[in-house]
């Protein structure tokens, strides 16, 4: 560790400004600042700043994703082998490093291309690299099915920095969830390579899969009617779907580290839940179709709910930002997914859909939240003047 | 033309040229965006929708440019509307005679040529106050900066959304996913979202070019 402060250290006088590599300051900024805590105190304004910076803080949400992530893998596994009807041989390891192994291209894929695009635009303006990236790069494989083209996830991450961030300014600035941006994009651009039952396990190479093996995830047998879940896997995640939002108990996990760290807010996972719950007995109440009549709490375990409640609506940047905003924010996000779920049966995923619209209204919760609170202050001077 | 000035004096050729950069109706006006979204998912559209609007907008503005003096100030633009209704029918008998399976494509879009308020723009802009001469060249030149638009459109849409350059294919079969390859037409391309988006990147390429077009 020395030795590489020593070396960041040492180059740090070559881009400085006007010194002959002033061009890759933004870059040398941006890997001294990620692998160490900063010296350099303020020069003017506030003085006190937390310990946990930005990326401080963007490492603690990576951290929160990795049980998600590592069950992901290991559901791939399953999938795979339970195609094949050799889940009895397949050992536990088999399982997890054919996921690893299947997963990790994602993962590079996001990355190179988003931090390359970071970097890129980061070198041209001038300005420091934006930390966003390091949680969007991890968010977007996790959110895509597993059988998704790499380079289909290379230029949905390109579009998703390029138009869901770069355009607005950068890291903070954006309107919208990087992440979902790119799911999105894909769900719109490639329809045929991104829904229907064989994205969701890899599968390639299988001849014929096990006898009475569907790729088809909860979601889309719930629309069909089917709505005999096996509730216990759901839950634990072995169940076809996207490479993170599988299992609920692992993303309660992640949930339980953004809420004591303090990083996640649990005012937008509650409420989220809280509107789930609500429509989901709202329709169940006035059911006329198999779906609607699927327990309330099902919802809340398959398809992209848990994932989307606890990692993608408490977004920091697209959220409402007033405390009773984000109540109604998270809200209006379980309700909408779960109306779009059934309702709609060409979205089988509400969502996606859900939050993204929400991140188009949240700017407008907080004003009239805003203006409420302006004006009743303003009633309580002129009453006691 | 009293004062003997040359057909092509350099200001009447700044009246070509000017719309197809600095004032250019689509990317700095950000007028006709409408028809710009609607027909660009193929380049032959885009093509004959630009012919179209370009001549209906160059003789457009010769006429109402020549009735100019007689127009009555407060009855102008029902007799502005007349003019360009006359010329769109004109326009649309003519591509239902010769190209009619690219007017089926275009279908209300040739009509709707009286609603782009580029044309509305030039003749209340430009014609009401100009000769004809001047008048023509104005009509010209802004049809071709928004023609030019379109074009380009239309060329980025149908190359990656349909794969596909003027109706013939571009991009070799064997590449697709179905044959076994490993490219897909992206669907997004032909939906007006990403028509928005592209217009969107070409204003700012433009201005990333043209620093005088940033507003404050």
């Amino acid at each position: 560790m020395k030795a590489l402060r020593n070396f960041f250290e040492k180059t740090k006088p070559h881009v400085q400004k006007g010194a002959k590599y002033h061009w890759l300051h933004s870059t040398h900024d941006a890997f001294f600042t990620l692998a160490f805590v900063q010296k350099d105190t303020s020069k003017s304004g506030t003085h006190v700043h937390d310990y946990i910076d930005l990326k401080r803080t963007m490492g603690m949400v990576v951290l929160a994703l990795v049980p998600a992530l590592l069950m992901g893998m290991y559901n791939i596994g399953y999938q795979h082998f339970g195609a094949l009807g050799q889940l009895d041989t397949a050992g536990f390891f088999d399982l997890f490093l054919f996921g690893l192994l299947k997963v990790l291209p994602v993962i590079i894929v996001s990355y190179v291309v988003g931090l390359g695009i970071e970097f890129l635009f980061a070198q041209l303006r001038g300005h420091e690299v934006n930390e966003g990236f390091l949680v969007s790069g991890i968010l977007i494989p996790m959110v895509m099915p597993i059988n998704t083209p790499l380079w289909m996830i290379g230029v949905a991450t390109a579009f998703a920095v390029i138009f869901g961030k770069e355009v607005f300014g950068g890291t903070g600035m954006n309107i919208w969830n990087p992440a979902l941006i790119a799911r999105a994009f894909l769900f719109f651009a490639y329809p045929a390579q991104m829904s229907g039952d064989s994205v969701w396990i890899s599968a390639s190479g299988i001849e014929s899969m096990a006898d009475g093996f569907t790729g088809a995830t909860p979601m889309a047998q719930a629309v069909l009617g089917e709505t005999n879940l096996d509730a216990w896997h759901a839950f634990i995640g072995l169940i076809p779907g996207s490479i993170g939002e599988t299992s609920t108990l692992a993303i309660l996990i992640g949930a339980a580290i953004l809420i004591i760290t303090g990083i996640g807010n649990w005012k937008i996972m509650l409420s989220t839940v809280l509107g789930g719950v609500f429509m989901g007995i709202l329709l169940n109440i006035f059911a006329v179709n198999a779906y609607m009549e699927m327990p309330f709490w099902e919802h809340l375990i398959i398809g992209g709910f848990a994932f989307g409640a606890v990692f993608m609506a408490t977004d920091p940047v697209s959220a409402a930002q007033t405390e009773k905003g984000k109540w109604i924010y998270g809200f209006l996000i379980g309700v909408l997914a779960i109306l779009i779920r059934v309702v709609n049966p060409a979205y089988p995923e509400g969502m996606m859909l859900a939050i993204l619209l929400m991140n188009t209204f949240a700017p407008l919760i907080d004003h009239y939240i805003i203006q409420g609170n302006i004006k009743r202050r303003l009633k309580r001077v002129q009453q006691s003047a | 033309m009293s004062d003997k000035e040359p057909l092509f004096s350099k200001k009447n050729l700044k009246l070509l040229s000017d719309p197809l950069n600095s004032s250019n109706p689509i990317t700095v006006q950000v007028l006709g965006i409408c028809s710009a979204l609607a027909v660009t998912a193929q380049l032959k559209p885009s093509v004959v929708m630009s012919l179209s609007v370009m001549a209906v907008l160059a003789f457009a503005n010769v006429i109402v440019s020549l009735l100019r003096n007689t127009i009555p100030n407060r009855i102008r633009i029902i007799v502005q509307l007349v003019v360009i209704a006359a010329l769109v029918i004109l326009v649309d008998q003519v591509l239902k005679a010769f190209v009619y399976d690219v007017s089926k494509q275009l279908s209300v879009f040739v009509g709707l040529i009286i609603t782009n308020c580029i044309i509305m723009g030039r003749l209340e802009a430009f014609a009401l106050g100009n000769k004809p001469w001047p008048s023509f060249l104005d009509g010209l030149g802004n049809a071709a900066g928004y023609g030019v638009i379109l074009i380009i459109v239309g060329f980025v849409r149908e190359l990656f959304g349909s794969g596909s350059i003027w109706g013939y294919k571009v991009i070799p079969a064997s590449w697709y996913i179905e044959n076994g390859g490993f490219y897909a037409n992206n669907g997004m391309m032909i939906l007006p979202p990403m028509a928005l988006i592209t217009v969107g990147v070409i204003i700012w390429v433009q201005r990333s070019r043209n620093r005088k077009l940033i507003e404050d």
